[in-house]
């Protein structure tokens, strides 16, 4: 038996496990609270304060994400003070923050924005000074604009604490704190700053400051049809979303997987170049004077079921070989392996399973 | 693998023995890493220093290929200082008189001698392994590339049952696959003596139930043949070869042999995404569909079904590689027809027991792990709870055989072979990405700085590589990775062509062949 | 009827004489943005975000209201095509606030596709900003011609309605701006809150006041219904954010028909899941006023009352 508490959200009683944040219980009745800073899987340093709430008797307004809730608790999600609270963190956030929603490739799926529209905080409220960090992009993979970086922390600790790579962290105070790998040198720098281009800090950023270089341009959020699926890569078998616009895969973004969570590696993340490289085979081809030919369909079967007949016919089933792939579906691998057995007529069958 | 992915963060001690985990499976390679902040003891055998290897508390730098050794040294320490898991080996395996008797005269001292790794070394690992609470063992390739590759694994088997460190979370034999879905085309009897499900094709019952799944009277009795021997036996006892998906131009050992032998060929057709170097000599290539144009499902290494979702059409006139089976099934008089992919995996279900369970319904709700026998069955994490597949684990008592080419006057390098991190097999999709190979963008050698100063080579210069078999050109790169004597690369980029030099000698029985020691002689280039 | 035969982005395009280049590019499947043109008020031609290059033609030309003839050869996307739109983009955004962060046509904005499809972040061109106050005078309609791109589109289609002509351009260059007679506000004007300006402006410039602040474009997802409360069969959407119906906007008009507020109410009454509090302007300021009154449905009402007397 767990211990379990009740408390009281906007009027709602709830109970939930002892040990629970005012975040998760408030949440586990479906009230939302904006958060920059927190991730379930990550660490909670409860340093963004824009999940703040009320409740009554505590000194100033604690932060959901990290204050347990306890037996009794009453608790204000949306009161006037917390509105003008995270009213004003916003407001201070966007002071220094460029005005790009326009061409952003965050636009559309940015917490900085989305809560921005929701407490309907416009960006010039509070004019300040803005960074003018060079936006890096001397990687195929990742682009950082650190112009962009609202500090809240989750790239640091998720290379820290999931990818375990270290490779980011902060640096200087105040207004030019920054993220940056060690001795301020880029990613791609990866003899200093060890990055292995998982994206796997891409995967958490809340803003644009993190982007999957490849997907600039590509297309906004909103006109992104998304397709869950299994890395065609390495054995480990990750989910992730295919991004599709306009009939083209145009990226590869983080899903809940079974397996991995929203990890990836290089090659499943930014991998995925090849489904529309032009050297793609589009026609049947067939060997004519020692050449490969375009060919139709009908022809090619046609001319494989009469070869194969044919040698069937003269040496027997057992003279063909298939060679079937780890790289294709079980779908295919078993149809494979019932037409050599059926039709062919051979169990030579096999794989490059051991190379 | 007989643990799930996810257990191997809590083991409390790691042992990686031939597996770059952290650049071959990165994302296993950070479980690896949560295990190690939570205070795990990781243990890697490797000759190369590899990049877990300089995460490991111990890296057990051994010589190229004498794994069995290492392996019976640890347990010869185990047995000696009586740290086996007696109750275990009495209830759950047989024959342990005689493994006991087979790793007696492998003690520290002697292993020292024939591996390289110091005794006290193996002495430390041994009783860290035997310890632990719960102990995972990792591999790949670099313990299976070997002439004596199955052994090699016996002796890993031998290690878990005398420990008991299998059959329970975190605990176990976990075989890490290369390539998406090996283990799927194993399950779904793409193996030349297997139906699905590893069900014998020389066991007359079986080929009865299959026979009558799929509505013939009957079904070749005979093993075949793997694809080693496919290939040696092209134009020779095998006269016509279908590929689907694969390139054993560049991935097979002794790539010359291979071209000729495909060459020899009466017919041969491939089915594949690009005109690879092995579909250039089809004399019909057919343009196969990508993962991202159709519906399936692959099965990973801890054997979790998962879904496979068509996002897009196929390019072109491309076709999802089970619709052309079936058009050329059905051109063969033998009609094959299935209206979606999630009907295909209806009919494995029905033939194939440890599927039975999974339907593409189920798998809308999330993954699962075979076996799953049934509907409400909720998959199996972990294997070898409680009892074995055969029933008593038994030992299999096997001695240390060195590489069957080892390094000489003529050819004095031991050259290895493995993967990169941002490639993938033998690269056909991963240097074309317009990323990948824009940052890595070509293959060197790895090669100790003893050896190049003796060679008067710099990083970057051109080298000669050439084995018995062949000749290539790669850039030097010169590094402490490698230990003098040996040399490293990948066979994933076409413009080196590695497999021309690696050595087609097999264990005999994986068939699996010696990619992982070869001898070579280096010289600059030029 | 006549064909033209012309050849746009290499690809030989047959369609009607009289067909705009616009029509038979976009036809064939290629992209022209425009800013301007109205397909059901065409050839008005102000915007030139539509410029197409012609081979033998002097100057880039306007396909919205250029005509397809035999044998042109067009290219839709021409380094100088790219270029002219970049410019005409630039100089826009020139004087334009840039607010996307909260503006209610985020994520449907014309300026801002073209903004992002052709790469311009901001304008090198440091331009003055208007400080125009936000009318919000109408309850119904806002308008913030801070970020009017003077496409005219809604004067047009106010036009199109005899007797409407509530508003036009007014002043001059950067002063232009558009605006009802005597430059007062919606509420003071003539305007019948038909909304069918609303429905045509391409950008954030007028947007719909009971749905500001309710859900960003991407979230919602619109289902058009054709009204029924006259013959006319004038288009509304319904708005929903995941199963709710938040609003009933403006679509498109009937043939030859006003779009009427009446038609809206009515389609809010029956659709949203919690329909508006109804207002009508009476002497010159909007009331809140019964769904029966806000229908025309009072005198029905008060005859049927009579009868069951
Ligand atoms: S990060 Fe968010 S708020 Fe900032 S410009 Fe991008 S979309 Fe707008
Ligand atoms: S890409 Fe991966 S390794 Fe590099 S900084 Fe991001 S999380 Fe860390
Ligand atoms: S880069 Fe993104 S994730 Fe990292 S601290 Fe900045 S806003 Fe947060
Ligand atoms: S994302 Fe990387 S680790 Fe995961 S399956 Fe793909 S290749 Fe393997
Ligand atoms: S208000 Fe809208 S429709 Fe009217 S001119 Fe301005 S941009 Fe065009
Ligand atoms: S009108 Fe368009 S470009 Fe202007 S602020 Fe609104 S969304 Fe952005
Ligand atoms: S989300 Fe709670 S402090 Fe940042
Ligand atoms: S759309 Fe053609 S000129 Fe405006």
């Amino acid at each position: 038996m767990v211990a379990t508490v009740t408390l009281t959200i906007d009027g709602i009683q709830v109970t939930v496990p002892k040990g629970t944040t005012v975040l998760e219980a408030a949440e586990s009745v479906g009230i939302f609270i904006p958060t920059f800073c927190h991730d379930p899987e990550l660490s909670k340093p409860g340093a963004c304060r824009i999940c703040v709430v009320e409740i009554p008797g505590a000194r100033n307004l604690p932060a959901s994400c990290v204050t347990e809730a306890t037996e009794g608790m009453v608790v204000y999600t949306a009161s006037d003070a917390v509105i003008e609270a995270r009213k004003t963190n916003l407001e201070l956030l966007l002071a220094n923050h460029p005005d790009d929603c326009l061409t952003c490739h965050k636009n559309g799926e940015c917490r900085l924005q989305e809560y921005a529209y929701y407490y309907g905080v416009r960006a010039d409220a509070f004019p300040g000074e803005k960074h003018q960090y060079p936006i890096e992009d001397d990687n195929p993979f990742i682009v950082r604009d650190m112009n962009k970086c609202i500090l809240c922390g989750k790239c640091v600790r998720m290379c820290q604490e999931i990818q375990g790579n270290n490779v980011i962290d902060f640096a200087y105070r105040g207004f030019n704190a920054i993220v940056t790998p060690a001795m301020n040198t880029t990613y791609s720098d990866t003899d200093i700053s060890n990055c292995v281009f998982c994206g796997n800090c891409v995967s958490v950023c809340p803003v644009g400051a993190l982007s999957e270089k490849a997907m600039l341009g590509m297309g906004r959020r909103w006109e992104m049809k998304k397709v869950t699926t299994t890395c065609p890569y390495c054995g480990v078998g990750c989910s992730f979303d295919l991004n599709v616009k306009d009939g083209k895969v145009v990226g590869v973004t983080s899903t809940d997987g079974d397996v991995n969570g929203r990890a990836l590696c290089v090659k499943g993340r930014f991998g995925y170049g090849f489904i529309h490289h032009p050297d793609r085979l589009k026609t049947p081809l067939i060997k004519k004077d020692g050449k490969l030919v375009e060919a139709t369909w009908d022809e090619a079967i046609a001319l494989v079921a009469e070869k194969m007949g044919a040698v069937k016919e003269q040496y027997g089933g057992e003279t063909i070989g298939l060679i079937s792939s780890a790289r294709c579906t079980n779908e295919e691998n078993y149809l494979m392996n019932k037409l050599g057995r059926v039709v062919l007529g051979t169990n030579s069958i096999d794989h490059c399973a051991r190379l | 693998m007989t643990n799930s992915i996810g257990e191997i963060a809590d083991a409390d001690f790691i042992l990686s023995t031939g597996t770059n985990t952290t650049e071959g499976h990165p994302v296993i390679g950070i479980q690896v890493k949560k295990a190690l902040r939570k205070g795990a003891t990781l243990a890697v055998i490797d000759p190369r220093k590899t990049e877990v290897a300089e995460l490991a508390k111990y890296h057990l730098r051994l010589k190229s290929g004498t794994d069995i050794a290492l392996l019976n040294g640890l347990a010869n320490v185990i047995i000696a200082e009586e740290l086996w898991n007696k109750e275990f080996v009495q209830e759950r395996t047989e024959e342990f008189e005689a493994f006991k008797a087979t790793v007696a005269k492998y003690t520290p001292e002697y292993v020292e001698g024939i591996t390289g790794v110091p005794a006290e070394t193996i002495k430390e690992v041994a009783r860290g392994y035997a310890k632990a609470k719960s102990a995972a063992i990792l591999y790949t390739m670099g313990l299976t590339q070997h002439i004596c590759g199955t052994h090699n694994v016996f002796a890993v088997a031998n290690l878990t049952m005398l420990c008991g460190q299998i059959g329970k979370a975190s605990s176990g034999v976990n075989p890490l696959r290369g390539q998406n879905n090996v283990q799927g085309a194993c399950d779904m009897g793409a193996l030349p003596a297997f139906f699905p499900a590893y069900q014998p094709v020389a066991a007359e019952a079986n080929r009865a139930k299959f026979a009558a799944a799929w509505g013939v009277d009957e079904l070749p009795a005979k093993p075949g043949l793997t694809v080693g021997e496919i290939i040696d036996q092209a134009g020779k006892a095998i006269k016509a070869i279908y590929i689907m998906g694969e390139n054993p131009v560049l991935s097979d050992p002794d790539a010359n042999h291979v071209v000729h032998a495909l060459e020899s060929l009466d017919f041969l057709v491939v089915q594949d995404i690009f005109l690879t170097e092995t579909a250039q000599l089809a004399d019909v290539v057919l343009p196969a569909a990508s993962y991202a144009e159709k519906d399936g499902t692959f099965s990973n290494t801890e054997r979790r079904v998962q879904r496979v979702r068509k996002a897009i059409e196929p390019v072109g006139q491309a076709k999802p590689d089970y619709e052309i089976i079936c058009m050329i099934g059905t051109a063969m008089g033998y009609p094959m027809n299935y209206d979606s992919a999630s009907e295909i995996f209806e009919e494995i279900a029905r033939v194939t027991p440890s599927y039975a369970g999974i339907s593409y319904e189920r798998l809308e709700q999330g993954s699962l792990q075979w076996p799953c026998p049934t509907a409400d069955h909720p998959g199996t994490r972990f294997l070898h709870v409680g009892k074995f597949g055969r029933g008593l684990g038994k030992f299999h008592p096997v001695e240390h055989i060195p590489p069957a080419e080892m390094p000489d006057e003529e050819y004095p390098f031991i050259l290895s072979t493995g993967r990169r991190r941002y490639h993938y097999h033998t690269g056909t999709m991963t240097q074309r990405t317009g990323a990948l190979e824009v940052f890595y963008p070509t293959e060197f050698l790895e090669i100790n700085c003893v050896d190049a100063e003796k060679l008067g080579v710099c990083d970057g210069d051109m080298l000669k590589v050439s084995s018995r078999r062949g000749t290539v050109e790669v850039a030097a790169k010169i590094t402490d990775k490698v230990v003098p004597g040996m040399v490293f690369t990948s066979f994933q980029y076409p413009d080196v062509p590695i497999n021309k030099l690696t050595n087609p000698a097999r264990c005999p029985i994986s068939k699996i062949p010696e990619y992982k020691v070869c001898a070579v002689k280096v010289e600059k280039a030029g | 009827m006549a064909n033209a035969t012309l050849t746009i982005n290499g690809v030989q395009v047959t369609v009607p004489a009289g067909t705009s280049l616009l029509d038979a590019a976009t036809g064939a499947g290629f992209f022209v943005p425009t800013l301007c043109h109205d397909p059901a008020n065409p050839g008005y031609g102000g915007c030139r975000i539509c410029v197409v290059d012609v081979k033998g033609a002097r100057a880039l030309v306007a396909s919205c209201v250029t005509e397809a003839t035999n044998g042109m050869v067009v290219e839709t996307e021409s380094p100088a095509v790219q270029e002219a739109r970049k410019t005409i983009i630039e100089l826009l955004l020139a004087n334009h606030p840039t607010d996307c962060l909260t503006c209610d046509k985020n994520g449907d904005c014309r300026l801002q596709d073209y903004a992002y499809r052709y790469g311009v972040r901001k304008s090198s061109f440091e331009g003055e900003r208007h400080n125009y106050p936000i009318d919000n005078s109408n309850p119904y309609i806002t308008r913030d011609l801070n970020k009017c791109v003077l496409c005219g589109k809604c004067v047009r289609t106010c036009a199109q309605v005899s007797d409407r002509q509530v508003i036009d351009f007014a002043y001059r260059g950067f002063n232009t701006k558009v605006a009802p007679a005597m430059d007062t506000n919606l509420a003071e004007s003539a305007c019948v809150s038909c909304a069918r300006c609303v429905a045509v402006c391409p950008v954030g410039a007028l947007t719909y006041t009971p749905l500001a602040g309710k859900g960003r474009t991407y979230e919602l997802r619109k289902e058009t219904v054709t009204c029924s409360f006259c013959e006319a069969g004038c288009q509304f959407d319904l708005n929903y954010k995941g199963d709710k119906v938040i609003g009933v906007t403006a679509n498109a008009p009937g043939e030859g028909r006003p779009l009427c507020l009446k038609g809206r109410l009515g389609m809010e009454l029956r659709y949203a899941d919690k329909p508006l509090t109804p207002m009508l302007k009476k002497d010159d300021e909007f009331v809140a006023v019964s769904w029966a009154e806000a229908l025309g449905l009072e005198d029905v009402l008060a005859k049927i009352k009579e009868l069951e007397k």
